[in-house]
């Protein structure tokens, strides 16, 4: 029998170039990757088979005792959350403010704007809590302020983009009655963004209390100082509280968070 | 119309914003303002130390300026492991995360209770934070890359299966009604009818983990787990601020060079 | 032969999809359903290849009774009753091509149809069946690119690549123009005539189903109404299954493009 096969798809050459290379380039990346990577695995079974009955089933094991310490830490964990949290919902109207394409009307403002918004999303949240250590001293607030700095990149950046979608014609409609600057801010662009503002904001703090766990670690305040010393002991009972402690206050606050932001929009 | 009446009708007059809904708002912002103060309080954040620092600011440009960049050479080895650790668990979460959020995608596991397991432990895996699962892990593994690939991978496959499973449960479900009534099986179903529809979102989301990948790996090494980390917290031990503050202007080119990569790329993507 | 006996079906939620169905749709037979909507049309037709199952009665495709079909001998049925749908069903973004072969899947294994591994067989029938309704220049074309009559023309050709015994169509033109619902309507009944494949179709429009159809079947609240040659079919037989006059929205209008 004969076959009458399709004729073959027309590939565009550059659409051929194109692919040789993304697959070459990918291919390099991996190359390097696994031919850079030094691991013994022998070593890290090894290991892993002699640690492995010290600290699993002493992590499933919780120790109780611990309990109003690591609460306290808990604690305070959300405090910096919070405070931090609320000084970069307040610190990020401004940077998006100046973010905004429509707000500002100038090029160079806003994209000076945007480029501040991006440099601070860039550092990690613990590399700002190891700088602000050296400026305030191993203290919570340096966790405040590391929070702080560090989610007003990305508030800021969705601030910018939530006033970059305003309907400018109630705005327009104000200007033609005569309305001056201000009362077109108060009355036509507030009670567009408050919403979506404080939405955002709430979503942050959800992720700031995460990010507030673990700046312990570098002397920054919060449950990850427990972290820390119940590692230096090999206290892995306490270890285990403090995950279970991070685990239910987490899901807890996410799903409070959730049900506000819901109502919120 | 008399005074009395024009009074009345003033009072009558309905405010812009309803009584009830202002007082709800005047209420939460009092409590807001109130936690805050008391955050503030307990975490002994107060302007005026903050102004001390900033006094302080001075002394820290001194410490961390010039930062010594010339380190580069020294340091690229560690944040080359940094780069191929990121490598590595992005891949290996972007593999594992397949299985894992077609069971959590509730239009391909019908099954409720198994879907809902599935959920939950991908909600409580997304609750640990990445260092937290490197301080085990180094426990376990010992001090290297190997315990910082791992929570990484941990980590991310929490978040990219939740955000794959939402991806799915999004898809035209028309085509895959199809497949069946034309006698398909399950993986054949889900290989010609959910994967091309995926595909392009699951590829801009795996750069997106592996962006978070990159910024969390380079804090790895501050609790051992390998890479760059490792040599920012020596340095910091020893006072050492200008070599400090090159790494960390190193770290954020890195970080800010792969993001531009990425988006560019996902850009073209989707 | 398909074949309804004391059919009913109750869906989950108690609502009764079909009332004691006694039907016989013979080989090579077009079978065109009308009725209003929520007259049970779509339960009886996606009844037949078990898309819903019946819950009481038999329901015999070729002598076998398919409600206690599952696994491999309800795919086996699936593979040789083809369906075509209102909305195409095609992967948007996958070329014309994959869509048509994808016809193919239910007779082929699985691995080598995850390495897209057909054989020359399989894919030249695609090529033929996309050649039959006219569309094989769109062959390389992703299926969002095409206007709804060609991509339901693409749908005919994944079924007509499934090489199937009996074709089931559920509102094929319910979302396309006139002149194209005729077009369609026309290669469905020119398919059924030159391959002799029994087909099944739901309809809205009754000019169309007096126009296509061999033998006409009127539904009402999950009965069989009416079952008759379409010669014997008047607008009267119509008001009669509708239970109200006829109307405007009742017809297609235009003629064969
Ligand atoms: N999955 C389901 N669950 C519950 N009830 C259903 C389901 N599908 C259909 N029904 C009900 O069964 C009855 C028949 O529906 P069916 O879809 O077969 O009607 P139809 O004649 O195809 O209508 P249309 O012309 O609107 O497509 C309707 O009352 C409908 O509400
Ligand atoms: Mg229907």
């Amino acid at each position: 029998m004969m076959h009458n096969l399709p004729p073959k798809p027309k590939r565009s050459t550059f659409k051929t170039v194109r692919n040789i290379l993304i697959g070459v380039i990918l291919a390099g990346i991996y190359i390097w990757t696994f031919m850079g990577i030094d691991i013994d695995f022998a070593k890290a079974v090894d290991r892993m088979t002699n640690n492995y009955a010290r600290i699993i089933p002493k992590l499933l094991d919780p120790d109780w005792s611990a309990l109003s310490d690591v609460w306290a830490a808990m604690v305070e964990t959300i405090y910096i959350a919070f405070a931090g949290s609320l000084m970069a919902a307040i610190l990020a109207i401004p940077l998006g403010f100046l973010a905004a394409q429509n707000m500002t009307n100038n090029r160079v403002l806003t994209t000076i704007g945007k480029w501040i918004l991006s440099a601070i999303r860039a550092f990690p949240d613990i590399i700002l809590a190891i700088l602000f250590i050296v400026v305030v001293g191993p203290k919570p607030f340096a966790g405040v302020l590391a929070i702080a700095i560090g989610s007003t990149g990305m508030l800021g950046k969705l601030y910018s983009e939530v006033l970059e979608s305003i309907d400018t014609n109630v705005v327009e409609a104000m200007e033609a009655n005569g309305a001056n600057k201000l009362q077109i801010l108060v009355h036509g662009i507030l009670p567009q963004i408050t919403p979506e503002f404080l939405s955002y904001a709430i979503y942050r703090f959800e992720i700031d209390v995460r990010a507030s766990t673990i700046l312990g670690i570098v002397g920054a305040g919060g449950i990850g100082t427990l972290i820390v010393f119940a590692k230096m002991n090999r206290n892995w009972e306490e270890m285990g509280l403090i995950l279970l402690m991070i685990i239910v206050v987490v899901t807890v606050i996410d799903l409070i968070s959730t049900q506000i932001r819901k109502r919120l929009v | 119309m008399t005074e009395k009446e024009i009074k009345k009708t003033s009072t009558q007059s309905p405010s812009v914003i309803p009584l009830k809904a202002k007082f709800r708002v005047t209420v939460i912002f009092f409590i807001v303002l109130a936690f805050y103060l008391f955050s503030s309080f307990k975490t002994e954040s107060s302007i005026t130390e903050f102004i001390d620092g900033i006094g302080n600011m001075g002394e820290l440009f001194q410490k961390f300026f010039p930062p010594n960049l010339s380190l580069f050479q020294a340091i690229w080895p560690a944040l080359a492991d940094t780069i191929q650790m990121a490598i590595i668990a992005t891949t290996a979460a972007g593999i594992l995360c397949i299985p894992l959020s077609l069971l959590a995608a509730n239009n391909v596991t019908t099954n409720k209770i198994l879907y809902n397991i599935v959920r939950f432990l991908l909600n409580i895996l997304r609750t640990i934070p990445d260092l937290v699962l490197a301080v085990i892990f180094v426990a376990l593994f010992g001090i290297g890359a190997l315990p910082g690939i791992i929570a990484l991978v941990i980590f991310s496959l929490g978040l990219l299966a939740k955000l794959i499973s939402e991806t799915i449960e999004a898809i035209d479900m028309n085509p895959l009604e199809a497949m069946q009534a034309s006698g398909a099986n399950t993986i054949q179903t889900i290989y010609y009818a959910v994967v091309p529809q995926v595909l392009p979102q699951f590829t801009s989301f795996v750069l997106y983990v592996f962006e978070i990948n990159i910024r969390a790996s380079v804090v790895l090494g501050l609790v051992g787990a390998g890479g760059i980390g490792q040599i920012l917290d020596q340095q910091i031990k020893f006072y050492e601020y200008p070599n400090a503050m090159g790494i960390i202007i190193i770290i954020f080119a890195l970080v800010v060079i792969i993001e531009y990569i990425s988006t560019k790329v996902r850009e073209a993507i989707v | 032969m398909i074949e309804f006996k004391n059919v009913s079906l109750t869906y989950p939620n108690g609502t009764k999809g079909l009332k004691n169905v006694n039907l016989t749709i013979n080989e090579g037979e077009f079978v065109v359903i009308v009725g209003l909507s929520g007259a049970g049309k779509s339960t009886l037709i996606r009844s037949i290849n078990k898309l819903v199952t019946a819950t009481e009665g038999e329901l015999l495709v070729d002598n076998e009774n398919i409600l206690t079909h599952k696994g491999k001998r309800l795919r086996s049925l699936r593979t040789k009753v083809g369906m075509i749908f209102q909305n195409y069903n095609l992967v948007k973004r996958s070329n014309v091509f994959k869509n048509v072969l994808a016809g193919r899947l239910g007779h082929t294994g699985t691995l080598r149809s995850l390495f897209n591994l057909f054989s020359k067989e399989d894919r030249s029938l695609a090529y033929e069946s996309l050649k039959r309704v006219n569309i094989e220049e769109k062959i390389y074309n992703r299926a969002d690119e095409l206007s709804g009559g060609q991509q339901q023309r693409v749908s005919i050709a994944r079924v007509l690549t499934q090489k199937p015994k009996y074709i089931l169509a559920d509102e094929p033109v319910a979302s396309l123009d006139p002149p194209t619902s005729h077009q369609v309507m026309t290669y469905l009944r020119k398919i059924n005539q030159e391959d002799n494949i029994t087909t099944v179709v739901n309809l809205h429009f009754i000019d169309m189903a007096m126009e296509y159809a061999d033998r006409i079947i009127g539904m009402r609240a999950g009965e069989v109404v009416f079952d008759g040659p379409a010669s014997e079919v008047s607008e009267k037989t119509f008001e009669e299954i509708y239970g109200r006059t006829i109307r405007e929205g009742d017809l297609r209008g235009g003629t064969e493009a």
